[in-house]
């Protein structure tokens, strides 16, 4: 709509839309870019080193024990076991049947933990939100609380007690989906929701308690603070597959929920439903969150230490901030096992304990310490 | 672009609508600026035109179809929007944010052209030193004229912006309504934009859609025809003094305030 009679747009303005009409010039381009690459080289690198953390911590881990092995053997027995030219049979059955398992689930538990509270916080735009803020941990062990007190499972055999942790872990879900139904359901009605289902079943769980005798208390116990003493290959036939799925569907959702960070109504204009992704994101985190409690109880701080601490050496940008806390998630979780293992050996302390002790002071020391501000 | 209201009426369950059998046509690039007291649905109307809000069948239509016929996608490729305010819960950084406003185009990894829009916007708004800083270590304005670029680097042909001069410097108020109209003459850009500043309203709009009680359009045209002493004090309930500069342009010295409602 020209209009003749417009006063002259300034030159400023005129100067400025210019530019903006037209290509931008390349000493420019890479002058701008040379500050992004050295910001994403430093996300790379995070990524990186959790991951030869990772690797460091594992190798340690399979050599320790009453029957020690060195970092090289444990690695080389491992790789001896893949080419299948096994050399040394004790070595073999002492770092692939006893120690791998306990390995590989602190891995898909750290990771899947790790990326299920980050995907959480970004969703119900909470940086108290993490997985079992669903109410999905009180449900398990509610579930197993069942199991071993009145016997009563909804599946026989082996599965018995993990299978009720697993189904009744997902009864909050079910609530909270419906709660997210409801009009004007907003993302702190979602987790008050879950928060009020977490303590009723907590209600129901000490009131059980009752009947207990005291084989099944230590046994609830161990559920409560978490370990991956217990271990085994089986474990990881549910929990494998459950935790790739959730990574795999939450790395991909992970342009979405930058989207989602800039604000429900901007999502929308941009093209992204919030609500129907703040559904898809709480049933997979629920899922796989189910699955790596079943077995190994309840971990707590992972899921919400793990992406802070991720959040504020690289930033927000939950297109690294998935993968690292995948990386970052399998590495503390990994260091609380071998500290826990080690410290007061032969005794062992439950990682989950270690994990506070660890995770605690290390998020008060960040807080602190980081004058960044990295949530609002 | 061709956006067309036809009889909306739209409300959020209460006994009353918020708009009132609303017909606007907006049919070609300009600055359009919808002004009006609070609470009239100025808001309310911009939400029913981006998707925010679902409006009844046979009410907004973009480009002849429906806007219920449009998927959220699409529309986003149709039209941007600048709300007021933003979310800051977890803070990506200023980069980032704008390169939020690429979701459509953007491919899993960003591209060059993703990468460029975003570093011509820092600069078209003044934000180059901000590109590696966080969103939550900004000020209000800041935030304002981040909120802008996210919308401009989303490359549609009609911007919807709710008060985008609400937090800026009296600078920078002119500044970006003037870059906004610079920018509707020369790529053709339709700019419909929410205002409280009745001068910057008469000096730049193309055409102004005044919104009054009980959520209506009470009238639409050329700010000289519109914008008039009496239709200040009708709606708005001040009293003013108008006076007109050499191009025949409206400026509104305010007097006292009338009533209030």
């Amino acid at each position: 709509m020209a209009d003749e009679q417009e006063i002259a747009s300034s030159s400023i303005v005129a100067e400025n839309v210019k530019h903006w009409i037209t290509p931008i010039e390349e000493v420019e381009y890479e002058r701008s870019m040379s500050v992004v690459r050295h910001s994403t080289l430093k996300k790379y690198l995070f990524i990186i080193g959790a991951a030869v953390v990772c690797i460091i911590v594992a190798g340690l881990s399979l050599g320790n024990g009453t029957y020690p092995i060195s970092f090289q053997d444990a690695y080389m027995t491992l790789w001896y076991h893949i080419i299948g030219d096994i050399q040394d049979p004790i070595d073999d059955i002492v770092v692939i049947r006893d120690r791998l398992p306990s390995i590989l689930v602190g891995i898909l538990a750290g990771s899947g933990l790790a990326i299920a509270g980050a995907a959480m916080q970004s969703i119900l735009k909470n940086p108290l939100a993490e997985p079992y803020t669903t109410g999905v941990s009180s449900g398990a062990i509610f579930g197993a609380s069942i199991s071993m007190v009145f016997g009563f499972n909804l599946f026989g055999g082996d599965y018995a007690l993990v299978g009720n942790a697993f189904i009744f872990s997902l009864i909050p879900v079910f609530f909270i989906l419906m709660i997210s139904r409801l009009k004007n359901a907003s993302p702190t009605t979602m987790i008050m929701g879950g928060i009020a289902i977490m303590y009723i079943f907590n209600a129901m769980t000490t009131v059980i308690r009752l009947w207990s005798d005291p084989d099944s208390l230590q046994e609830l116990y161990r559920w409560e603070v978490g370990t991956l003493a217990y271990s085994s290959w089986d474990n990881l036939l549910l929990m494998f597959p459950a935790t790739v799925f959730g990574i795999v569907v939450i790395w991909l959702l992970s342009k979405q929920l930058n989207v989602l960070a800039t604000g429900d109504e901007n999502a929308r204009t941009l093209g992204v439903d919030a609500d129907r992704l703040r559904i898809i994101i709480l049933v997979v985190v629920a899922f796989m969150t189910a699955a790596i409690v079943s077995y190994v109880g309840l971990i707590g701080f992972v899921g919400l230490v793990a992406p802070h601490v991720v959040r504020m050496v690289i930033g927000a940008d939950n297109r690294f901030l998935i993968p690292a806390s995948i990386s970052f998630g399998a590495a503390i979780l990994l260091l609380a096992d071998l500290v826990g293992k080690t410290i007061i050996a032969p005794a062992t302390i439950q990682v989950g304990v270690v994990m506070a002790f660890l995770g605690g002071p290390m998020f008060i020391w960040l807080i602190v310490r980081k004058n960044t501000k990295v949530w609002g | 672009m061709h956006v067309e209201v036809k009889n909306l009426n739209f409300g959020f369950g209460g006994p009353k609508n918020v708009l009132n059998d609303i017909n606007l046509e907006i049919d070609k690039p300009g600055l359009y600026c919808i002004i009006g007291p609070n609470g009239v649905g100025k808001s309310t109307l911009v939400r029913c035109l981006n998707k925010i809000y679902k409006v009844p069948a046979g009410t907004v239509f973009v480009n002849g179809t429906d806007i219920n016929d449009i998927s959220i996608k699409d529309n986003a490729k149709n039209m941007s929007y600048v709300p007021v305010g933003g979310d800051d819960t977890f803070a990506l950084t200023v980069i980032d944010t704008i390169l939020v406003g690429r979701h459509t185009q953007q491919k899993w990894k960003t591209s060059r052209e993703d990468m460029e829009i975003t570093f011509k916007a820092l600069k078209l708004m003044g934000i180059e030193d901000l590109g590696m800083k966080r969103y939550n270590e900004l000020s209000a304005g800041q935030h304002q004229k981040v909120a802008i670029a996210r919308g401009l680097v989303q490359e549609t042909e009609f911007i919807i912006l709710d008060e985008p001069t609400a937090n800026l410097d009296v600078r920078y108020q002119v500044y970006v309504t003037e870059l906004l109209k610079e920018l509707s003459k020369q790529t053709g850009l339709t700019v419909l934009m929410i205002s409280h500043d009745l001068n910057i309203t008469a000096h730049y709009a193309d055409e102004v859609i005044v919104m009054a009680h009980p959520g209506v359009i009470l009238a639409k045209g050329k700010p000289e025809d519109v914008i008039s002493e009496d239709m200040i004090k009708e709606v708005y309930g001040v009293d003013c003094e108008m006076i007109h500069d050499s191009a025949g342009k409206p400026h509104i010295i305010l007097g006292s305030a009338l009533r209030i409602d």
